[in-house]
């Protein structure tokens, strides 16, 4: 029994349904204490002796081929040590991709200061490194760039153009297909056809990037901090990148002022600080500011589809054939074609779909590039389809949610697999009682009632309107995730694991779990997360999958633990481990009488390496487990709203808002209330106010927090959250599915279906962000 | 590289009770003398220009943004950060509130909210919801949906009403 692998035929047992000790209940977070007390370390808060601040020069115009870059009165400034151009850093490749299947992307890969051309504004072309912060942007700022101006490329439905000689801006079409399209068309009582578009907004943390290298030459391992979400692949990656061995490169997180999934990836900056902690041989800090991060840091969501879908004459789906436009920006980056090929997976949603085409046109612009952004290639096909079904029932006159019923798959038709992928895994519903979940969301928001309540408003004069949009998300992307727990010496329990944390609660959760399983207080369990030289391997914090893969890999790790526990005691004891339990941290009769008992301090010191039981053994009371995952857990769920025109100023004020959510599991509800929330936060900034503008240049017009809206407190209506646990997932043993994305992902189509409403204009709204601007222009149009 | 004659000026900053003598350029601000020459790193910077609030403490009382002061004219005046809401290692209500309420994630944007907070309540602790929400809306959190800091506040409010004596 060495507690790293386990034995042949074994398999932890499930969660048990219903609340447990720790798991199921409304605890509160073990990560908070340092944080409101101001004694948290995010990036910016990392410091060491003799480091220098790196400034980066951005291009200043969309597209544009290098003249020159003049660095001379800048290393002649106060306190400027180096300064670097693309030319100083030609050995450094290209920023590789990780996250697609698809093919002949590599060319279009950013380098990480710009090579003959500039493509986007913010792109970086030039880095200075001083001895203060302040020195270092005043050099960067004499820095002089001259360009050529080429022809941007601003609109991804427009012909493509030249991103480089040989290769155009489209760069790969995402294509899948199955069933008979042509016959569904063919056969089909009608035809509703639609063009729909969504804006480009982001996850915009309210804590920039950051990232600070430092060489230790004494023991020759390149650090890097201030890292987030992926940092085992970004660790082999940069290792890669600049010629040294995994092992001597180290990767470290802190706290993490969000993540949202922009946050994390591997971007220039970060490679450009290691380079320079080598080369330079002091340690490097850059902190992003906020003009830097909206126009550097990964956009998203952009996206314009032409949707159209055939159906029999009870407004059940034949068939959907959509061509769409994904507005990349100037370059691939880590993701490659992720969130188009998401976006083409998951479209069809909870939907029993007969045959299915979708063509997704992936279109490079002269913009910032583009990549996930929470419940991403889902916000926007959810927008998409439910504008869809929306307008197949305004043409056959079913009521919205009839429309919905009738083509929701079924319970009894779970699992349900579509011939589709996504991620790279096959698209199989796992569990899931759509109609049932409908029905509880109606019955909670007061549907019915509310439609007369509206119709009085309305008669008097109001402009309000309710909407509905549903959901399936997906979640726990393998696949694999491993995850050590300890106990130590004074009987102290620590959980070294793969994943990452970007503010949401992992720490928390992965305790509630390690608890419920070994028999501990979950508040005095440490949780090690984000750091590549305390685990080997480790997929990360993205895709919703920490709960599901570090959380199943934690509840097997500790029930190995316990395993391990009981039958040291038992032997001790002289009884059977079965007739054992742990109780806070005790092993005691686990019939309740009295006898005697064994810490598990006692137990972990017994198993130490200089015990002489155990020789021949693997010292220690630890074991080590991996969760390994084909398939992929979908959540699901409704969002409903209420809203409320000003006939004045167009302004829509969301009145009252419900998300209903099936998770399967709820790990820790205050928690996945908070992220279902916060999620929708981000989905109303995303469908009433958020969107990264450009002028005719290219230049980019949302480049601060007074142009680019995200919602405050007086934007965020009254909100119900409903979180079901009727299916819970079968493919893991806790039946849990992710919770971080549900809130996000319905909000643009719910908000849409009701300023429809409001307006009394079925299709009236087919982009998003809704702005007040146009909804002043449709009240004001004749009718 | 050529070395410029020193631009600094001492100033004297009061934070939290504390006298920092430090020196600064006259261009230096507040936010950044606290964090980089005072070492109180819970002041965090979200935009820099004055829209998320972030950087917010009190000077004298009132909440202000520490990206738009510079340190010079933080002198003589008291400053108060997230660093001395607890007092003597015990939270203050607001911070335990903050815990129970569930009122942070990432915890970025919480201590410019705890200082905002403990301005209103300092000024007013029967505010009005609506005054409350107005007041809140001048910082921003990217995680929470604000429900949650609300209920915190409430919370806090009323425990700081029980402890006072009528």
């Amino acid at each position: 029994m060495d507690g790293l692998s386990p034995r042949p035929g074994e398999d932890a047992p499930a969660l048990a349904a219903g609340p447990g000790r720790v798991v199921g209940r409304p605890v509160t977070r073990i990560e908070d204490l340092p944080l409101v007390r101001g004694e948290g370390l995010f990036a910016a808060d990392v410091n060491f002796p003799r480091q220098l601040h790196m400034r980066v020069v951005r291009a200043e115009i969309a597209h544009g081929r290098i003249v020159s870059v003049d660095a001379e009165a800048a290393r002649a400034m106060p306190g400027v040590v180096a300064v670097w151009t693309a030319a100083d850093v030609a050995d450094i490749p290209l920023i590789p991709f990780r996250a697609t299947k698809v093919r002949g992307l590599e060319p279009y890969c950013q380098p990480v200061l710009a090579r003959d051309r500039v493509r986007y504004v913010g792109e970086p072309v030039a880095v200075v490194f001083a001895d203060d912060a302040y020195r270092a942007e005043d050099a960067a700022e004499t820095v002089m760039v001259e360009l050529e101006e080429l022809p941007v490329v601003l609109d991804a439905a427009a012909p493509p153009g030249e991103f480089a000689p040989g290769h155009d801006t489209e760069p790969t079409v995402v294509r899948k297909e199955y069933g008979d399209i042509d016959a569904a068309f063919r056969s089909a009582h009608a035809v509703v056809e639609l063009e729909l578009s969504v804006g480009r907004h982001s996850g915009v943390p309210l804590e920039t990037r950051g990232a600070i290298a430092r060489y230790d030459a004494a023991h020759d391992v390149l650090e890097l901090h201030g890292t987030a979400k992926k940092q085992h692949w970004n660790r082999d990656e940069i290792a890669r990148l600049l010629g040294r061995p995994p092992q001597g490169v180290h990767l470290f997180e802190g706290h993490v002022g969000g993540g949202f999934g922009v946050r994390g990836e591997l971007y220039p900056e970060d490679l450009l600080v290691c380079a320079a902690a080598l080369r330079l041989r002091r340690p490097v800090k850059w902190i992003e500011d906020r003009r830097e991060h909206l126009v550097a840091t990964n956009h998203s969501r952009q996206q314009s589809h032409r949707i159209r879908a055939a159906v029999d004459a009870e407004g059940r789906l034949l068939g959907i054939d959509d061509a769409f436009f994904h507005d990349q920006g100037a370059y691939v980056r880590t993701h490659g074609a992720r969130v188009a090929d998401l976006a083409a997976g998951m479209l069809p949603g909870p939907y029993r779909l007969p045959a299915y085409r979708v063509a997704g046109h992936f279109r490079l612009t002269n913009k910032t590039p583009a990549a996930t952004y929470r419940a991403p290639g889902r916000y926007e096909t959810t927008f998409v389809r439910e504008r869809l079904m929306d307008a197949i029932a305004a043409r056959l006159g079913i009521d919205p949610v009839e429309i919905r019923r009738r083509n929701l798959v079924a319970a009894a038709e779970m699992p349900h697999a579509r011939p589709l992928d996504a991620l790279g895994t096959d698209v199989v519903l796992d569990s899931g009682d759509y109609e049932g979940l409908l029905d509880k969301a109606l019955a909670r928001f007061g549907w019915d009632a509310m439609q007369q309540e509206l119709a009085a408003r309305r008669a008097a004069g109001e402009c309000v309107g309710a909407g509905l949009a549903f959901f399936v998300e997906k979640s726990g992307l393998g696949p694999s995730d491993g995850v050590r727990v300890t106990v130590d010496a004074t009987g102290a329990v620590e959980v070294v694991s793969g994943a990452a944390s970007v503010g949401q609660g992992v720490e928390t959760a992965l305790a509630q779990i390690c608890a419920e399983a070994l028999g501990v207080d979950y508040s005095r369990i440490r949780v090690v997360r984000g750091r590549t030289d305390r685990i080997e391997f480790g997929n990360g914090a993205h895709a919703s999958r920490v709960t599901v893969m570090s959380g199943s890999a934690t509840w097997q790790a500790a029930l190995a633990v316990r395993e391990m526990a009981l039958e040291c005691a038992a032997q001790l004891l002289q009884l059977s481990p079965a007739e054992l339990t742990i109780r806070e941290g005790v092993v005691t009769r686990a019939d309740g009488l009295a006898g005697p008992s064994l810490t598990l301090a006692e137990i972990a010191r017994g198993r130490g390496p200089n015990s002489p039981a155990m020789r021949g053994q693997t010292p220690g009371l630890t074991a080590e487990r991996w969760f390994w995952s084909d398939h992929m857990a979908y959540p699901y769920g409704v969002h409903l709203a209420q809203i409320r025109i000003d006939a004045g100023t167009g302004g829509v004020t969301v009145e009252r808002y419900l998300v209903a959510n099936d998770i399967g599991r709820a790990i820790n509800p205050m928690l996945v209330e908070g992220q279902i929330v916060g999620g929708l936060a981000q989905g109303l900034g995303g469908a009433l106010l958020e969107e990264f503008r450009y002028d005719p240049s290219g230049q980019p017009l949302s480049t601060t927090l007074a142009d680019y809206l995200i919602p405050t407190i007086a934007e965020m209506p009254e909100v119900d959250v409903l979180i079901a646990e009727d299916a819970p997932s079968p493919l893991n043993p806790l039946g849990v599915k992710g919770a971080g994305e549900g809130g996000t992902n319905g909000a643009g189509a719910c908000i849409a279906s009701a300023v429809d409403d409001a307006l009394r204009r079925p299709g009236a709204i087919t982009s998003l962000p809704v702005l007040p601007a146009h909804l002043r222009a449709l009240l004001t149009e004749a009718p | 590289m050529t070395e410029a004659p020193d631009a600094t000026l001492a100033v004297i900053l009061t934070v939290n009770g504390e006298r920092h003598a430090i020196r600064v350029e006259a261009r230096r601000t507040l936010a950044d003398a606290l964090r980089d020459n005072c070492g109180l790193t819970g002041t965090h910077l979200g935009c820099e220009h004055g829209v998320c609030g972030a950087c917010t403490v009190l000077m004298d009382g009132e909440p202000v943004r520490a990206c738009l002061l510079f340190a010079v004219q933080a002198q003589g005046r008291a400053i108060r950060t997230v660093e001395g809401l607890a007092e003597g290692g015990e939270l203050s209500p607001l911070q335990r509130a903050f815990i129970d309420n569930h009122a942070l994630q990432c915890g970025y944007c919480t201590p410019g909210f705890l200082m905002l907070g403990t301005a209103i309540l300092d000024r007013d602790p029967d505010i009005s919801d609506e005054a409350l929400v107005d007041a809140l809306s001048s910082n921003i959190c990217r995680c929470t949906g604000y429900a949650n800091i609300v209920k915190a506040v409430r919370a806090a409010a009323a425990e700081m009403r029980e402890k006072v004596p009528a």
